[in-house]
């Protein structure tokens, strides 16, 4: 396995395992949202055999609590059921709004952990491209991940979606000036391998605050 | 007892408050840590209950501006990772404060709580 190749498949890992980290812990939430209401239901009844009247509203109220949890639950695990299946075909065509989107989901704890907004803007026309979904899937996040870390509490990021000469590009905005970490350098030698086995290219603008991701449109990129 | 419950998920704090209200268990509740501050400035707590991950600030830091505020309160975490070795890996610097997997059960919760206060009495 060449160098690269042990790279991606370490940072691949890395990745997968931090978004299911982070929805098993969307899921520990609903549940125990579920918990409390229903614990609840159980004091109020314990309260009714003790001469309390029951309030239907209070019910009601907790009953809901419940459902929309269960409903919220379940659409973690959908989530996390298409997150699954994105290593499943080796390439594919794929809506970049769409993948865009779906990584902004992915990603929507981390970011209200750093008190920062996401919204993905959907493109006049749709843009396909053909290639590895679970690794745009990657690239998309760390992308993400150095924009929100460099955006800070209280700002929106913003995932534009277009296409410039043949290449398909995610143009992150909203992050504001800032200036790279000479430790940390972005993108890295990881960064650097995910974006060679896409074909694709991070472009970062300190001055102009600019990060953009292209790859090529319409062609097998891996 | 004075409860401060500190979770993101209000439906969450909302509902244990009212579980604790019903044991006879004063408690106010905040969605995040300036939330928490604002109340712990003008109310005096026994206990904090906060889940380590909430918005914008860690519990762990949370729970250092609270004792700043309040030298004798004491705490208790709430965590919604997988396991609690996770937790014990993950918040070692958490130091011997006592802290709970989600879902948590409530008895669970009380007895911590009355584990705690015998320990501030100790003292």
């Amino acid at each position: 396995m060449s160098q690269d190749w042990q790279e991606l498949g370490e940072a691949g890992l890395q990745f997968f395992g931090k978004v299911t980290a982070s929805i098993s812990h969307e899921i520990k939430n609903a549940l125990s949202i579920i918990n409390e209401s229903a614990g609840l239901l159980d004091d109020l009844t314990v309260l009714t055999e003790k001469g309390v009247p029951l309030d239907p509203v209070r019910i009601k109220t907790h009953a809901s609590k419940i459902m929309k949890q269960i409903q919220r639950a379940d659409g973690i695990v959908k989530v996390m059921n298409r997150f699954a299946h994105s290593v499943d075909e080796k390439v594919k065509n794929v809506d970049l709004y769409d993948v865009a989107e779906f990584v902004s989901v992915l990603s929507a704890r981390l970011a209200s952990m750093r008190g920062v907004d996401l919204a993905t803007l959907r493109p006049e026309k749709p843009v396909t491209v053909q290639t590895n979904a679970f690794l745009l899937e990657h690239a998309l996040w760390v992308c993400l991940d150095f924009a929100m870390e460099k955006a800070g509490k209280g700002q929106k990021v913003m995932l534009g979606i277009d296409e410039k000469e043949k290449r398909a590009r995610v143009n992150f905005t909203g992050i504001g000036l800032f200036k790279r970490s000479p430790e940390a350098a972005f993108p890295g030698e990881r960064e650097m391998a995910l974006m060679g086995a896409l074909g694709a290219e991070i472009e970062v603008d300190e001055e102009k605050g600019e990060l953009v991701l292209s790859l090529p449109s319409g062609k097998t990129t891996s | 007892m004075r409860v401060l419950l500190v979770d993101d998920e209000e439906e969450l704090v909302t509902t244990l408050a009212e579980r604790l209200s019903l044991r006879g268990i004063h408690v106010d509740w905040a969605t995040d840590g300036e939330g928490a501050l604002q109340l712990a400035r003008s109310n005096l707590y026994d206990i904090a209950v906060l889940d380590v991950k909430i918005p914008k600030i860690s519990g762990i830091r949370l729970k250092s501006e609270l004792k700043k505020l309040s030298p004798g309160m004491k705490f208790i975490f709430v965590t919604g990772h997988g396991s609690e070795d996770d937790f014990r890996a993950g918040t070692a610097e958490a130091g011997e404060g006592y802290y709970l997997v989600k879902p948590v059960n409530i008895d669970i919760l009380i007895q911590k709580m009355n584990e705690v206060l015998r320990v501030k009495e100790g003292e």
